[in-house]
């Protein structure tokens, strides 16, 4: 089969850090070209012990400038870093601007650095199902760390908790008070609070007022306390203090429980968006023309015609 | 459904005066393509890593320094010397007429000078890289 020998040479040259085959793996995977699915099966196999960090919040929260600092941070160390940026794809003409990595555009000839900018396409939550590949992709390079930045969506970005081990939530001074903090959603995934622009006037009031919010109820989730610090990715103040946290939280899920607890939640969603994506391409390829002339003559009705496609073609 | 594709747009060098660089960002993402600008003041190492990086099928260079000649053709060697040989090169800003053929030559395959209208540029990448590119 040609799709799986080159799925083949192209893990190969993954593996080896060869740029343009990583480049090529990765535009194989999120463009579910020819071969993909032989790729992503080849790769989940050698996955690596790569650290992935979700980074979610509103737009202008300065994610982007954020993970600069850190890949910075992380370099320091001699840790190989892979970026994944997400930015929104127009529903309108589907084109984007994918503007994150301008942001980052100093770490762009680093040998121990590859950021891939990615077009949400229809993502739900910031996130969809090719982004499980990419992952795949970047930790077959051997990276000690992933760090994913979700479209700035806001309050509802859960999704990121499906695929990083550690989630961090960046937010801005004047970005809400503590009623803004109470609310469900991404607020209760973050194991990291990241409140960058810390060189504004009012940080340590929105500091204290996430604070304050977490306080209200019971704050340990599964042996973690999730931390609030404020930061500022334009100054790099709080820095060390914010590696130093997403450290101890890789060491708080290598050391119990919880990691494998979050690896088989992220194995689970993979699985499941990639069944679903399956059943759906297949059922809907399956229908023709005559399948709608019995719905319009009420022949039969969705869901017995539904259940039929899903099981064959009727 | 086709897959959007994906270009890069570089200022290479030292002039920091990028409005024309945005305007064709903004224009190509309203024509459906998927635009990654670096942003100002970039080494053509920056902008050929980036591009392969990237998985880009084009390239436009923004330039009004006078710094083409040396520039542009410095970002393509790169780009074929990493492995792209396929990726198209197009360049912008004030480039004088006579420079155009030497920049042609040296791979660049088109160059678009102030007033452009927009649309060319669109035009000019979906009969390059295929009729339902960026749509």
């Amino acid at each position: 089969m040609p799709g799986s020998r080159r799925a083949r040479e192209l893990i190969e040259g993954v593996v080896a850090r060869d740029l343009l085959s990583v480049s090529r793996a990765l535009s194989l995977v999120t463009d579910e070209g020819e071969g993909h699915e032989a790729l992503v099966a080849g790769l989940f196999r050698r996955q690596g012990r790569a650290h992935k960090i979700g980074l979610c919040g509103p737009p202008g929260s300065g994610k982007s400038s954020l993970v600069n600092r850190l890949i910075s941070g992380l370099r320091k160390t001699g840790e190989r870093v892979g970026v994944l940026a997400v930015d929104p794809s127009s529903p309108y003409s589907g084109g984007a601007f994918l503007g994150d990595r301008l942001r980052f555009q100093e770490h762009a000839t680093d040998e121990g650095v590859f950021i891939r900018s990615l077009a949400s396409r229809g993502m739900m939550g910031g996130l969809n199902a090719t982004i499980y590949g990419a992952v795949h992709v970047l930790e077959a390079t051997g990276a000690d760390r992933i760090l994913i930045e979700t479209v700035g969506t806001g309050q509802d970005e859960v999704d990121i908790a499906d695929v990083a081990d550690t989630v961090v939530y960046v937010t801005a001074p004047y970005g809400g008070d503590e009623f803004q903090a109470m609310k469900a959603g991404v607020m209760e995934v973050a194991d990291l609070f990241g409140v960058n622009k810390a060189d504004l006037p009012d940080a340590g009031k929105a500091v204290a007022a996430l604070r304050e919010a977490l306080s209200l109820g019971p704050q340990e989730r599964r042996g973690w306390i999730p931390k609030v610090l404020g930061v500022s990715a334009l100054k790099g103040q709080g820095m060390e203090e914010f590696l130093l946290a997403l450290d101890e939280h890789r060491a708080h899920l290598r050391g119990g429980p919880e990691g494998r607890a979050r690896s088989a939640r992220q194995v689970r969603r993979e699985l499941s968006l990639l069944i679903s994506r399956r059943v759906y391409r297949d059922a809907v390829g399956r229908i023709e023309g005559r399948h709608i002339e019995m719905l319009l003559d009420r022949e039969t009705d969705p869901v017995t015609l539904g259940k039929k496609l899903i099981r064959g073609r009727p | 459904m086709p897959v959007s594709l994906r270009i890069l747009i570089a200022k290479p060098g030292l002039d920091g005066h990028d409005r024309g660089a945005k305007v064709v960002v903004r224009s190509l993402r309203d024509a459906g393509f998927e635009v990654i600008y670096t942003g100002i003041r970039q080494t053509p190492e920056m902008i050929a890593r980036t591009a392969i990086q990237e998985g880009v099928r084009a390239v436009g260079l923004s330039l009004l320094s006078g710094a083409h000649l040396t520039l542009f053709p410095r970002v393509v060697e790169l780009l074929r010397k990493g492995g792209m040989k396929d990726v198209l090169v197009f360049g912008g800003g004030v480039i004088p007429d006579e420079d155009i053929p030497v920049l042609k030559k040296k791979g660049i395959d088109e160059v678009f000078g102030p007033g452009t209208p927009t649309d060319m540029i669109v035009g000019y990448l979906r009969e390059r890289l295929g009729p339902n590119a960026g749509k």
